[in-house]
């Protein structure tokens, strides 16, 4: 509290003709304790992540060419964007979810949105995936696809409808919803993240073309389904869901008896 | 099926759309539904600017789905008129948009393209060449500003030379996935369309749509944007 009352009384007032909802951003920003540049000598911009498998390792399903593409350029391209953009925004320091949500804006996103969800979806993405994956998740992450879709059968085929109704470019997602408590899946258009709902993802595929195009052509549903069949990493799946659930009580509340 | 290809070639030379009634194919039906249009030119004949391959793929598997999907949609939407089903009309509306729109599209798409040899790429003359230049400043700032905006959009979607008929003044442009111009404004009429999605370049310029955009004016058909431009202010 004493810290950022000294932030705002650093500040200086701001020039007449900033317009008030720069303003009110950029108190809510101090209030919740973001850094400024100019109380900071460090600088510090995001670094590309590097997928946790050779670029070849998910042959034939996804190409190392496409990889290739999709990681060294199209994701790199995102980082390079958004670092760039954070050197004069007043959205620098936050951590990458926290921007993300600050920067969607309640649906007005704000310059930085775009990059900064690209760059966390497809880090997320490349996670999502593994060599020889596919197949049937185990033990409690199957006990509640079971509970919360019907069947693993059910889950699988609304998860490839779901990414065929998207009209356009964007990603198809498991999410484990906040409030329901339960998993869900969704497609979002373009960079949007469920991240921004306040849902916790679990699951992302890339339905942009460039994710595709030169392996399966427009051939949507192939790569899609090879995803469910021989990309989806489980044992990412098992961790995301252990994670989530420090956030999301998935059973009964159970109050303690004195 | 011969008839049919017949039937739909004759309607194809009247209309834009391509637009051919159900009943002459042999339905009881008045919905009238499109058929995919044929090009004037060779899948090849575009290249080096865009590939055979990517034509062909276009062509025959991207705007030919549309094609299927939008008619799908349209028999259904018969139907549900038919029955009085209210919310399976408002249902049916995005698929329509989307199909109809990516119909709608593409087939002006290919009428802005032209081999080099038959004189694609050679600029504007006549009165949409002077209109540009009064509203742009000139002919190079027409096309730098339609590659930034098309650089620039976000996901998948198109970017438009537009003529506005009733304020008669021409303007750049884009819309979302598959929405067609006639989103943005009632007045506006599409004189060029140039296709942003990933797969109308990705097989030959990967990630580099700049590039497709600096290319593509090599092959566009400027005389038909100055025909669309005369008709629509006679």
């Amino acid at each position: 509290m004493a810290a950022s009352a000294l932030h705002l009384r650093l500040l200086p007032s701001p020039p007449a003709g900033v317009k008030l909802q720069q303003r009110r951003l950029r108190s809510r920003i101090l209030r919740q304790g973001g850094l400024s540049r100019r109380y900071s000598k460090v600088v510090c911009y995001y670094g590309l992540t590097t997928p946790p498998y050779k670029l070849d390792a998910l042959e034939p399903y996804m190409s190392r060419r496409t990889v290739e593409l999709h990681w060294g350029k199209h994701h790199h391209d995102y980082v390079e964007g958004l670092n760039k953009q954070l050197a004069t925004s007043p959205l620098y320091g936050y951590t990458l979810e926290e921007l993300i949500k600050e920067a969607y804006n309640n649906g007005n996103p704000l310059p930085e949105y775009n990059n900064a969800a690209q760059v966390w979806n497809h880090h997320f993405f490349w996670e999502s995936m593994q060599p020889e994956g596919g197949g049937l998740p185990e033990g409690g992450v199957l006990q509640q696809i079971e509970k919360d879709f019907g069947s693993f059968t059910n889950f699988r085929e609304e998860f490839i409808r779901s990414a065929l109704q998207l009209l356009g470019s964007g990603w198809v997602w498991l999410v484990l919803k906040r409030n329901e408590r339960k998993l869900s899946v969704v497609h979002t258009r373009n960079a949007i993240s469920p991240l921004a709902f306040g849902d916790i993802p679990i699951i992302s595929l890339d339905l942009w073309e460039h994710a595709y195009y030169l392996d399966y052509k427009d051939d949507m549903l192939t790569y899609v389904t090879n995803f469910m069949d021989h990309l989806i990493s489980w044992d990412t799946v098992t961790l995301r869901m252990m994670r989530a659930e420090s956030f999301v009580n998935l059973n009964e509340p159970n109050i303690p008896v004195a | 099926m011969a008839l049919r290809t017949l039937a739909s070639k004759k309607t194809l030379s009247l209309a834009l759309g391509g637009a051919r009634p159900l009943a002459a194919a042999g339905s009881a039906r008045g919905v009238t539904t499109v058929t995919l249009p044929d090009l004037s030119y060779d899948f090849g004949a575009l290249e080096p600017a865009i590939s055979g391959e990517i034509m062909r793929l276009h062509h025959q598997k991207h705007h030919a789905t549309y094609v299927a999907n939008y008619n799908k949609a349209l028999e259904q939407l018969d139907a549900a008129v038919v029955k009085g089903d209210a919310s399976a009309v408002v249902q049916l509306q995005g698929a329509i948009k989307f199909n109809g729109g990516g119909h709608v599209n593409h087939s002006i798409f290919w009428k802005n393209l032209k081999p080099i040899s038959e004189g694609g790429g050679e600029p504007p003359h006549g009165k949409l060449g002077w209109a540009i230049d009064e509203d742009f400043g000139s002919f190079e700032a027409l096309v730098k500003k339609m590659n930034a905006e098309g650089a620039a959009l976000q996901g998948s979607g198109w970017v438009w030379l537009a003529l506005d008929k009733e304020a008669k003044k021409l303007s750049v442009e884009t819309t979302a996935n598959q929405d067609p111009l006639v989103t943005k404004g009632a007045s506006l009429v599409p004189l060029l369309g140039i296709d942003v999605w990933e797969h109308a370049y990705y097989l030959q310029y990967k990630n580099v749509r700049p590039d497709y955009l600096s290319n593509i004016w090599k092959v566009m058909n400027w005389k038909y944007a100055g025909e669309v431009y005369d008709n629509t202010l006679a």
